[in-house]
């Protein structure tokens, strides 16, 4: 039974991939539509950061002075600058350790 | 003109940066699923079959817990749906490769490949091959996600907790949106968006994922409408 559970969402999760890539044609995309589908990294994104953030493991709150707040907020300011992934990465998560394992 | 293997080679390379965080959270996942009860098959079969990320925690974490299976499919099908948005941002740059290379790349699409083989296509539109950028992406992308889940079903938490590195999940999404941050529009875009999941994050069956997006993309059309 579980099993099964699998490769259903396996199925459902390669139809997510595959459909629209396979549907849409040039013709239907206006102007209009390409402009908005250029803010989807911008959208999907950020809700996947805001609530790893700011949210502990059971969505509640965490308060202002959480570890992953600082680390948060140090990889922005990081990155902003340098637009390097892997110095946005490392810097995020060291602060957060210096805040986890210092203070 | 770029060939098809240098292309490769720099979906790759630009992907690359992003395994700091993909490899220990491969390992954690593989690592929680044992500890969950699953087996070492059952658990290393989520990452072939349904291979995304957090869905797939999402999905143990159910059925161990007793949910039923309908639910924990249900999760795992709206976490993924995002997909639905970036295969629609995709579309038009591998509209021109037949129906079996589109039904093929289309299993490689996860998050970061997406972000940076978007960016890549972005910049160049025109080269006949670039499909091959989201292939070399989706492909070391995919490679690391198994061997980091095999990792951590037979080592176990050799990651430890303390280091909380489930962090670094955040952190490579901000190390993708942080190109954007220039842009007055989409800070605010991402600032709607990034609140809305905050705030419906308890709404059933993990459907903030896709909610906050559209909130955010329909933000996006009211700044574009204003602008005119």
């Amino acid at each position: 039974m579980t099993w099964t559970s699998i490769f259903i969402a396996g199925i459902l999760t390669y139809f997510t991939r595959m459909s629209m890539v396979t549907l849409i044609r040039k013709e239907m995309i206006s102007d209009n539509l390409r402009k908005i589908l250029n803010y989807v990294p911008s959208v999907v994104f950020p809700s996947i950061i805001f609530p790893g953030v700011l949210l502990d493991d059971f969505g509640a709150f965490v308060t202002i002075s959480d570890p992953k707040i600082f680390g948060a907020i140090t990889a922005l300011i990081i990155g902003f600058f340098t637009r390097n992934v892997i110095l946005t990465i490392v810097s995020g998560l060291s602060s957060y350790w210096v805040v986890i394992f210092v203070f | 003109m770029r060939s098809k293997y240098e292309i490769f080679k720099i979906g790759i390379k630009d992907v690359a940066p992003h395994l700091l965080s993909v490899f220990p959270f491969g390992i954690i996942f593989g690592a929680i699923g044992i500890e969950l009860g699953f087996s070492p098959l059952f658990t290393y079969a989520t990452s072939l079959i349904i291979f995304g990320g957090a869905s797939q925690i999402v999905f143990l974490q159910l059925l161990s817990g007793g949910a039923s299976s309908l639910i924990a499919i249900t999760s795992v099908g709206v976490i993924n749906s995002r997909h639905f948005l970036y295969g629609a941002v995709l579309s038009e740059y591998l509209q021109k490769l037949s129906l079996i290379k589109k039904l093929l790349i289309s299993y490689f699409i996860v998050d970061q490949g997406f972000a940076v083989s978007n960016q890549y296509f972005k910049k160049n539109p025109t080269e006949e091959f670039n499909h091959y950028h989201l292939i070399g992406s989706g492909i070391i992308l995919w490679f690391i996600w198994q061997v980091s889940t095999i990792m951590g079903i037979y080592l176990g938490s050799i990651v430890p907790e303390e280091l909380g590195l489930k962090f670094a999940i955040p952190l490579t999404f901000i190390a993708i949106i942080v190109n954007e941050l220039r842009k007055f529009d989409h800070v605010l875009v991402m600032l709607v968006s990034g609140l809305a999941a905050t705030f419906f994050y308890n709404a059933p069956f993990k459907t903030y994922i896709i909610i906050s997006p559209l909130i955010g993309l329909f933000a996006a059309m009211i700044i574009n409408k204003l602008k005119k």
